[in-house]
């Protein structure tokens, strides 16, 4: 599955000194997730590759979910970045392997809990013989006694919580 | 090429007309919580939808895109399992045609990912986490509905009633799905898909169904009354202004 968009090459100098993968890596993983922008593509692991394919740049970029409506955005503000790079590329979109929540950053995860959404915690909610029922810890006053409101959230990656001690609801970014 | 295009426009009709019918939800749902569920599994289904058409018309080499193949096409043309396009009912009907459309779809992806062709490995080995979340809402509601009010017990029952019918199609293998080697034959797992689907409607103290009557012919192109109109809301917008984009 790939996709291909490229960005418009007239418009693109040569450079003495041509970035390399890793300071491409690095700038283009600054572009944030318009859905939950405290979170950049390198922290929720969308950011799959840089590579050089002759003199062009491909970055590599997945889906959180298949209908995720982010991707667009995104992979325009990866193209933007290139652009302000001067460098020559392009953006592909990959499905496989697919995306995990397991590759969500530390960083990542200490952001959204300061932002408000627990993270995912690594154990999966669906997908065996029966569904378990998880504890989350609720990111504004860190009290465990929370209840589920509803598997699925403001976003397709999230789902809806309250917390039983200070009563307010909250995200959660819930593991797939 | 032309079986392989044909197999995965099944599959991509199939989850594009769930998704359109799932989408009527939205607004309209028994309460907030729910609308944004149901959104979000049709968001999912549609996702799945785009990747599908999109390889469909690929593989086909006409030139024909994922939005030509959602919206010019009639009704003749889809490929879709008459399950996904029937109109929603109540909220018990739309559940239980879920519980047998995800559960169907969650086995078929998790063959379809180990599968020889690396684009539907890709597009199923997706889906199938996705779809996990649908039969689990799905399960949840089947077992409250059912095992809850004598009211709600009847419309979870008569929704099942109502969708029965239309279940024997999914697993109905033809020429196109023993001849194409990467294809999945249906019937393989339809054993599993009915354990499955039967532990959880008993668990709900609902009654799996018998009739035996069972409908068919969406492979074929054959539909029932209701995808004609399901189809003229889905596409009337592109086919006034083609071309158009906003």
């Amino acid at each position: 599955m790939v996709t291909r968009h490229s960005v418009a090459s007239e418009e693109v100098r040569v450079l003495p000194h041509e970035p390399s993968d890793a300071s491409i890596w690095d700038a283009v993983g600054e572009v944030a997730d318009p859905e939950v922008p405290v979170l950049t593509i390198a922290d929720l692991g969308v950011l799959r590759g840089v590579r050089h394919e002759g003199d062009e740049v491909v970055v590599t970029i997945t889906p959180t979910y298949s209908g995720c409506p982010a991707m667009d955005l995104i992979r325009h503000e990866v193209e933007l970045t290139l652009r302000s790079l001067h460098v020559d590329g392009r953006v592909e979109t990959v499905l496989s392997p697919a995306w995990t929540t397991d590759w969500m950053s530390e960083a990542g995860k200490a952001k959204l809990t300061e932002y408000g959404i627990a993270p995912p915690t690594g154990t999966r909610a669906v997908g065996g013989p029966v569904s378990v029922s998880l504890t989350i810890r609720c990111p504004l006053c860190g009290s465990p006694d929370t209840a589920e409101l509803s598997r699925f959230g403001s976003t397709s990656c999230k789902s809806l919580w309250r917390c039983n001690s200070c009563r307010e609801p909250f995200d959660h970014f819930k593991d797939l | 090429m032309k079986d392989l295009s044909a197999y995965t426009l099944r599959l991509g009709d199939d989850a594009l007309i769930a998704a359109q019918r799932t989408a009527e939800w939205i607004a309209a749902a028994p309460q907030l919580e729910e609308d944004v569920a149901l959104g979000n599994i049709g968001l999912d289904q549609l996702g799945q939808a785009r990747s599908l058409l999109q390889y469909a018309g690929e593989l086909e080499g006409e030139g024909r895109s994922e939005d030509d193949l959602a919206y010019f096409r009639d009704e003749r043309e889809f490929r879709n399992v008459q399950l996904v396009e029937l109109p929603n009912g109540d909220f018990a009907t739309t559940i239980a045609r879920l519980l047998f459309f995800a559960t169907y779809q969650h086995l078929l992806y998790e063959e379809l990912r180990g599968c020889a062709d690396e684009t539907l490995a890709g597009v199923a080995g997706k889906a199938v986490k996705e779809v996990a979340y649908h039969v689990d809402h799905a399960t949840q509601w089947v077992l409250r509905l059912g095992d809850g009010t004598d009211e709600s017990h009847g419309r979870m029952q008569a929704g099942l009633d109502a969708m029965w019918p239309y279940t024997a199609e999914l697993f109905a293998g033809d020429e196109l799905v023993r001849r194409l080697p990467v294809a999945v034959d249906p019937s393989t797992f339809e054993e599993e898909w009915l354990r499955r689907v039967t532990q959880v409607i008993e668990e709900s103290t609902c009654t799996v169904p018998t009739s035996s009557y069972q409908h068919s012919g969406g492979r074929d192109g054959r539909h029932s009354e209701h995808l004609g109109y399901l189809l003229a809301e889905l596409q009337h917008i592109a086919r006034s202004h083609p071309g158009a984009s906003w």
